[in-house]
Order: C-alpha cells, then structure tokens, then sequence
C-alpha cells in the first residue's frame, strides 16, 4: 500500500522534515515488525536510533518464564509416565487430561502477559519464531501439557545462544519425542525387537520415521534440501533409543525387555535397547555406533550444514523483511549464519542491518497471534489469564500452540488475510472497543502505536468517529494495525 | 441372512450399477457452472466398520464384541442396505437417502496413505499427492483451477467456499476462494462497517476481502451470529445452514468444504448407542439441513463424506478401534447414481486383513474423487490425472458415480 506522510501536519516544513519523517516510520518498524507492536511511550524511546534499541535487547541473558504454576514438562507428565496404579487406562488418560489442559491454561496465560508487558519485545519474537520453527501441536491430545514447556525448556534458554544447542535441546525434549513418536521407535536390529522377533509377535512395534523426517524437512535442511528416503530411515535408526523414562503407553512386551531400569518418568530417556546398533551413513557420511551420542553427531553436523543456514535464513527474512524477500537479504543473513557457525545474535544482527527491511513498511499482514498481543500492548490493556481472554486466539484462529502439523503455522500473508479472519478481527476489536473505548483516546494512541506509518485517512477517519469506541475501533482496524 | 464374500459384492456391484458404471465416458460439460459439490471432512478417522457395518461378514460380530452392530431386526440393529451391509442407526436420513437412490455407499475404501499418522494421512487426503508433506496445495483448489476459464470466475464470487476461518490444505492453491464461519462476536454496526469500508478505499487487498465478508454474511441470517459458543452440534447445523446457503445461489461458490472432528474412537466408541452414535446422529441430521437448505438446487449436488483413515478391525480393550487403514465413504445428492454399495469386499477373515488388524483397501478413494470432479463439475480428465491427482495412475477414474 502506498504511504501518505503525515508529519508535520501542517505546512511549513523545515530542512530536517524528510529526515525526521524517516526515523518516524523507522520506529514504527522497529516496534511493530521486529517487536509485537508498540506501547504508548515506546517510539519515543526508539527515538531516532531504532536499530540501536533492537540491538540492545539480543545482548545478556534470554528472558525465562517461571512461575508456581508452570512446572517442569517431567512433572507434568510423571503421572502418564509413572507406574500404572490401578485406575483403567482410560480413567488414567482423562484424568491426565484435565491436568494437561489447566498446565496448557497457565502456559498460554504467563506467555500472553510476558509478550504483552516484556521491554524485549524483539526477543519476545523471535521466541514465538523458533516455537513456531520447531512446531508442536496441542491438537495431538499427547502434548497438551508440554507444548509450553517445550518452548520455555529448550527455545528460551538458547533463543540468544547457538542455533545448535537449541536444536539439541528440542529434539531431546519430550514434547518433540511424544510429538512426533520417537519415544517408541524400535530399530529392526535392536535388542528389544529381537527378543520380540523370539517371541514370534505379530505385530511388533518397530521404526518410526516421523521425527527424522521432520527433523530434515523441517528442522535443519529443508524440503529442498540434499536428502532423500534413505538418509530419512538412516536419521530413523540413529535416533532409535532416544525416548521418554517411565513406563508411559510402551507396550507390555517392551516393557519386559526393557527390565526394571526405566528412569525418571516423563524426562528424557535414552533407551540402549531400543537402539538399532551399528554405523551408520547420513547424507553420505559414516557415523560409527556411539549409542546416544551418534544421534547428536548427526545433529550437529545438520545444523551446521550449508542448507540449515540457507534454509534459517530464508525463514528468518520472510518473518521479518517481507513474503518474497530479496535474495540479497537471504543471503547476508545466511552468510552470519555460516561464519558465526550458528550464533544467533549474530544472524540476529545481519537481519536488523538489512536494509531491506526499513525500505518498506507494512511489508507483512500480521498473524492473529501479532494482532491480539499489539492491541493489548498499544490499548496497555492488563492481562489476566482468563479464559475468555485466551480464547480470543481461538476466536481469531489461530489457537496457542495449536499450528496443527509439525510444519507449524504458515508466514504468509495469503493464511491469514481471508474474508472471514478479517471479519472476525474487525468484529473483535469492536467488541474490545465498545468494552474500554470510552478510556482510550484513539486519536492520541494512533501516532504512539504507528508513528511514521500513520496514514492521514486513518487520523481522519478517527478524528470523525462518532463515539470514541469507534473511533478505537477504527485505530484497530486500519491497514496500518492490520500490517506490521 | 445372505454369506458375504468377497465376489458376491464384486458382482453385486457389476450387475446392479454395472451398466452405470462402464458404459458412462463423456465428461460434464467443461465446467459444469450449474453442479455443486460439498466435501464434509471428518477429522480423526471414521470407524467405517460401525458406520456402515457388514453384518453378515461370519467374522464381523466376534472382531467386534460389544460394539458390534446388530444385524438388521434387532434390537439396536443396523438400518439394512442390500442384505449384506447396513447403516449405523443414528443414520435414519442417509438410509431414508439410500432407498430414493441418493446415496451410494462406498466400502473397503481408502486413501494411498498406508500408515497410521493422523497428520500425514490428513495430508495425503487433502492434497491429493500419494505421499504425505508432497505439496502445499489441495486437490479440490487445483481441480477449481483446472477449470476453464470461463467457468472459473464467472460469477462475481468465488468458486470454491470454506466453511471455517482458515482455508483447510483441500481448498488451498491458485484458485481464489473465500472463508466463512459463523462469527462468535456481536455483528458490526452499519455505521461503523460503512466508515471502515472508506478507510479500506486505498487498499485493493482488505477492501476485496471485507466485500467477500460482508458478501458472505448478508445471506445467512443474523441469528446465526452474535451468540456464545454452541456445543458441536449446533456448529455443525450452523455450518451446513451457510453452505446450502451459498450453494443454492445462481451466483454462489460451487463448492464448499467443512470438516468436523471428533472421529478418533480409542475408548468406549459404543455401539448402537454411545458417543460414536451420537456423532452419526449429529451428521445425519446435518445433511438432512443441507437437503433442506439446498431446495431445488440439492438436484444439482453431489455431497463427498470422507475421512482420513478406518480403524481396526477389532475392537481394542477399552471398546474402542484404533487406527486403521480402509473404511467407509458416503456419495450422497440429488445428482448421485445412489442406492447402492460400491464395494470389493475383501472380508474381515484373519488372513483377509491389512497387516493382520485392519479392513483392507479395495477401493482407492482417488478413483471415487476422479469420478466426481471429472463427470459432475467437469475438471478435463487431463488435468485430473496431472495438476490434481499427481502419479495416480494406480487409481483410475470411476465412472458412472453422478447421473446423467
């Protein structure tokens, strides 16, 4: 869309007029599609130096999220994973469930309000960004209950750290493991399913593939990347042993094999028996057998190959520069990722450098999950963990933690821009517009939350808005709102 | 009560639909702007073997202990089709739809997918590709766009219309289509629409698409909206009211695609009576609606009912099913060539079943979608066998499935 500038309003402009409207659209950028969308205050604050304010959030230690009611994903699932008393399996699930959706509750909730009050807004983002990268989906009901753990284990503590250890650390997580069934992948060769084989069972449990598959397609490489069925079923076999303690829904038959070792239930577990033994050759390299440790030899040698870094890089752009971006772009940030072997705040650093980025504002349609936190964050509406303020994800559609495939949720404009979801965002901010416009002034709040990217219509049509609910419901609904 | 075997169904359907089914090769019209098609998606694995239950299988009743259908007669009993299957007894609108020869019954049918992932076999259902993850786009968008042009866009609104926010894999791809779910909010004042329809002037994309919205939602009625969450139920009545709604329109979409959830029956699925039946109830009386709500325009309607996979043969110990391989699939509408069971039936024998546990596929659904697309909207047989249906010469276009 094109942009008609608005500052000054009035005619008369001095020398430093083109220069101030730069950094005034600057800012904007820098809250809006680097962060979650301004608070009132924040553009002051970006001031003229927007990539300066983005940079100081990458630096010290991530924020993590604690809290009395958020507790370890081996907590959560201890009871599934524990010994089985005596309540019918499917007694014990239900009851496992209920407990699974108050934790999801109380995930979504703490997350909803650090998006909504952090000062590191950028780093807030990128979170949601690997969370997404490295999607699980509550829709598998296995997951309910550590889809939040998953990202407040494995992505925020490394979110600032190497792109290596984070891939480690989510694929050892349960989450990732009940997710995608590595838990109960049997290699063909292993001990477990050799004392099957004696035991002449029909239908023994045997290799599951999703993980490796995911962890190529998805993960690391790519769906272009260099890789094909064979190197799928090798990752297959390498990963065999990598699974869950406890007792959890292993078959019977297993479990007698498995003897009595069967470590802290619901934590990750690697399971010598399960594991198929032997080297084995990935994407054309020979691993020889080391047990656990040949899997993470596989993976870190995928997250520091060349298609990772082209493959991350690519994504990282299109979140934060534009649908189709510049080739060049791609390529400057790929180029961090190569020379800093995977340091985040590096390729974190090359995407605030690319000059892409700030040529063009609005260039993305925002994501429910964008539309809803930068409402509450320009409205400073409190957050409270109810229900029915989570449910406006939902509403919205796109339900925390709930991309529905292991793809996770697409960044594309065209998944979000549909006729309904626009209705339905319009019909939400109107009913939060006739809850609290009455103590919002919109025609204040519109340049603090769009800053240089305020369109004259938008100020006008707010200005000539018959009630101040609508005229925050107008704020909310404008192009420049919809976009970040 | 008749012995089922394989062969007998075989013949079965040779001679009763036979004549339909191999003589039939024209195509539709190229696309045939009149035709209507609905695809309800049942979300987690319909247990086809309850749903349309083969009570006189020797092997049915022992796989299924208690949540086996009686046969027809019996208490709880199934609502017979041909001697040989009947229809679960929630199912009293699709059965009343079987006798007038507007639904036709497709057993032992299943997708290429050969495993046991929801996800894949989800996504293998509704793109169309033999493998899962293959491609970002869905059979049903490719066929819409396979179309000629002409009959592409000749209405002012689009072809093909998804009943819920998001655009489902099935209807994603290069042809324009629209959403619509029913709104859970209050609806927007006139005023207030009005001044945001000025403020989209500037912008072709929000102003296009608030146009398709408000489109969509001046022809159902307001009490549809602005009401709290309904249970299940009411959705899927509300969800069926919209797509007769659209369809019927001279200028509507003529497709629509809804899904429903729910379908994963591990534990306590029931039998004649339970949550599986009660699920059936609920379809069943949604597509008594949309009959209702289609009127005249139901004559030109072909509804698909599919799911993503069957489930065991068995019943588990917690008297439910587990993930299967084949199962059951309705074709149902004024324009189907219904009233029978379109079925290879392979038995439910020990030795007949798919890795020792499940139905075992007979019928590739991809034929029965061909058939559909091809001779009742008139995608061209080229494209059905390239754009829509990649490598899928495996499973050849079924003939004779609409009325000519």
């Amino acid at each position: 869309m094109s942009l008609q500038p608005l500052y000054p309003m009035k005619p008369g402009r001095g020398p430093g007029w083109e220069r101030a409207m730069e950094d005034r659209i600057a800012a904007a950028i820098a809250a809006n599609r680097y962060g979650l969308g301004a608070r009132p205050g924040e553009l002051d604050r970006i001031g003229t130096d927007p990539r300066g304010w983005l940079r100081e959030q990458i630096e010290g230690p991530p924020p993590l999220l604690r809290g009395a009611d958020l507790p370890s994903s081996a907590q959560i699932l201890s009871a599934a994973f524990g010994p089985a008393d005596d309540a019918p399996p499917a007694e014990r699930f239900a009851a496992a469930l209920q407990e699974y959706r108050r934790v999801y509750s109380a995930e979504v909730a703490a997350r909803f309000a650090s998006a909504v009050a952090t000062d590191r807004p950028f780093v807030e983002r990128l979170t949601h960004f690997w969370t997404n990268h490295f999607a699980v989906s509550v829709d598998k009901l296995a997951v309910v209950g550590v889809a939040g753990a998953l990202e407040r284990e494995a992505i925020r503590p490394h979110v600032l750290g190497r792109f290596v250890d984070m891939l480690l650390a989510v694929e050892r997580h349960p989450a990732m493991l009940l997710y995608l069934d590595n838990y109960l992948s049997v290699g063909p060769g292993s001990p477990v399913a050799t004392y099957l084989a004696a035991r002449r069972k029909a239908r023994p449990p045997g290799l599951n593939e999703n993980l490796a598959r995911e962890i190529l397609e998805l993960h690391t490489l790519g769906v272009d990347g260099p890789y094909g069925q064979d190197d799928v079923i090798r990752l297959a076999e390498v990963l065999t042993g990598w699974s869950i303690g406890g007792t959890g829904r292993m078959p019977r038959v297993v479990l007698e094999r498995l003897g009595a070792d069967l470590g802290e239930p619901g934590a990750f577990r690697f399971r010598p028996a399960l594991h198929e033994p032997g080297a084995k050759e990935v994407l054309g390299k020979r691993y020889p057998d080391s047990g656990e440790a040949q899997g993470e030899a596989v993976l870190r040698d995928l997250a520091a190959h060349p298609s990772t870094a082209r493959f991350v890089a690519t994504k990282l752009a299109r979140h934060f520069i534009a649908d189709e971006p510049a080739d060049a772009a791609v390529a400057r940030i790929e180029r961090a990722f190569v020379e800093s072997d995977g340091d985040l705040p590096s390729v974190y650093a090359a995407l605030i450098d690319a000059a892409e980025a700030w040529r063009e504002p609005l260039a993305k349609f925002k994501t429910p999950n964008d539309y809803v936190i930068s409402t509450y964050r320009g409205l400073e509406i409190p957050t409270t963990g109810r229900p029915r303020e989570i449910a406006a994800f939902e509403t919205l559609g796109q339900k925390t933690y709930a991309p529905g495939s292991p793809a996770g949720w697409p960044d594309l404009s065209s998944s979000w821009d549909g006729a309904s979801a626009l209705l339905a965002r319009i019909e939400w901010a109107a009913a939060l517009g006739a809850r609290i416009g009455s103590r919002r002034r919109a025609a204040t709040l519109a340049p603090q939350l769009l800053g240089g990217t305020l369109s004259a219509t938008t100020l006008r049509a707010i200005e000539l808005a018959a009630t101040a609910e609508q005229a925050l419901t107008l704020l909310l609904a404008a192009p420049e709102f919809m976009r970040r | 009560m008749a012995k089922l075997s394989r062969r007998d169904v075989l013949r079965s359907a040779a001679l009763t639909g036979g004549a339909v089914l191999c003589s039939r090769v024209a195509f539709a019209a190229a696309g045939d702007t009149d035709a209507r098609f609905v695809l309800a998606l049942l979300r987690g694995g319909l247990d086809g073997l309850s749903a349309v239950p083969p009570y006189a299988d020797p092997d049915y009743a022992r796989l299924r202990r208690q949540i086996a259908i009686a046969a027809p007669g019996r208490d709880g009993g199934a609502l017979d089709l041909d001697g040989r299957f009947g229809l679960h007894p929630s199912l009293a609108f699709l059965h009343e739809a079987y006798a007038d020869g507007e639904l036709a019954v497709l057993h032992a049918v299943a997708t290429p997918y050969r495993e046991r992932s929801h996800f894949d076999a989800q996504d293998v259902l509704e793109s169309g590709f033999p493998a899962p993850h293959a491609d970002r786009t869905g059979w049903l968008n490719r066929a819409l766009a396979a179309l000629p042009r002409s009959a592409q866009l000749a209405n002012a609104q689009r072809r093909g219309v998804a009943l819920g926010q998001n655009v489902p894999l099935v209807l994603r791809g290069p042809a324009e289509v629209v959403s619509w779910s029913p709104s859970r909010l209050p609806p927007l004042d006139s005023d207030t629409v009005a001044r945001i329809s000025d403020l989209y002037a500037g912008d072709e994309l929000l102003s296009r698409r608030l146009a398709d919205a408000l489109a969509l939602k001046s022809q159902v009625p307001a009490s549809m909206d602005g009401g709290g969450a309904p249970g299940r139920r009411a959705e899927l009545l509300e969800t069926v009211t919209a797509a007769a709604r659209f369809l019927r329109d001279d200028d509507g979409p003529s497709v629509a695609v809804f899904d429903t959830t729910g379908w994963d029956t591990h534990a306590n699925e029931g039998g004649a009576r339970g949550p599986l039946a009660a699920r059936l109830e609920a379809l069943d009386t949604a597509l008594r609606e949309l009959k209702r709500g289609l009127g005249p325009a139901w004559e030109r309607t072909v509804v698909l009912v599919a799911t993503e996979f069957g489930r065991t043969a068995e019943a588990n110990g917690s008297r439910g099913t587990d993930h299967g391989t084949a199962g059951a699939a309705f074709l149902l509408g004024g324009a189907v060539a219904g009233g029978r069971v379109i079925a290879d039936w392979p038995g439910l024998a020990p030795s007949a079943l798919y890795e020792g546990r499940d139905l075992a596929p007979t019928l590739d659904l991809r034929s029965v979608l061909k058939g559909v697309l091809g001779e009742h909207l008139g995608v061209p047989e080229r494209a059905l066998e390239t754009d829509v249906f990649p490598e899928s010469r495996a499973a050849p276009l079924l003939h004779g499935l609409v009325r000519t």
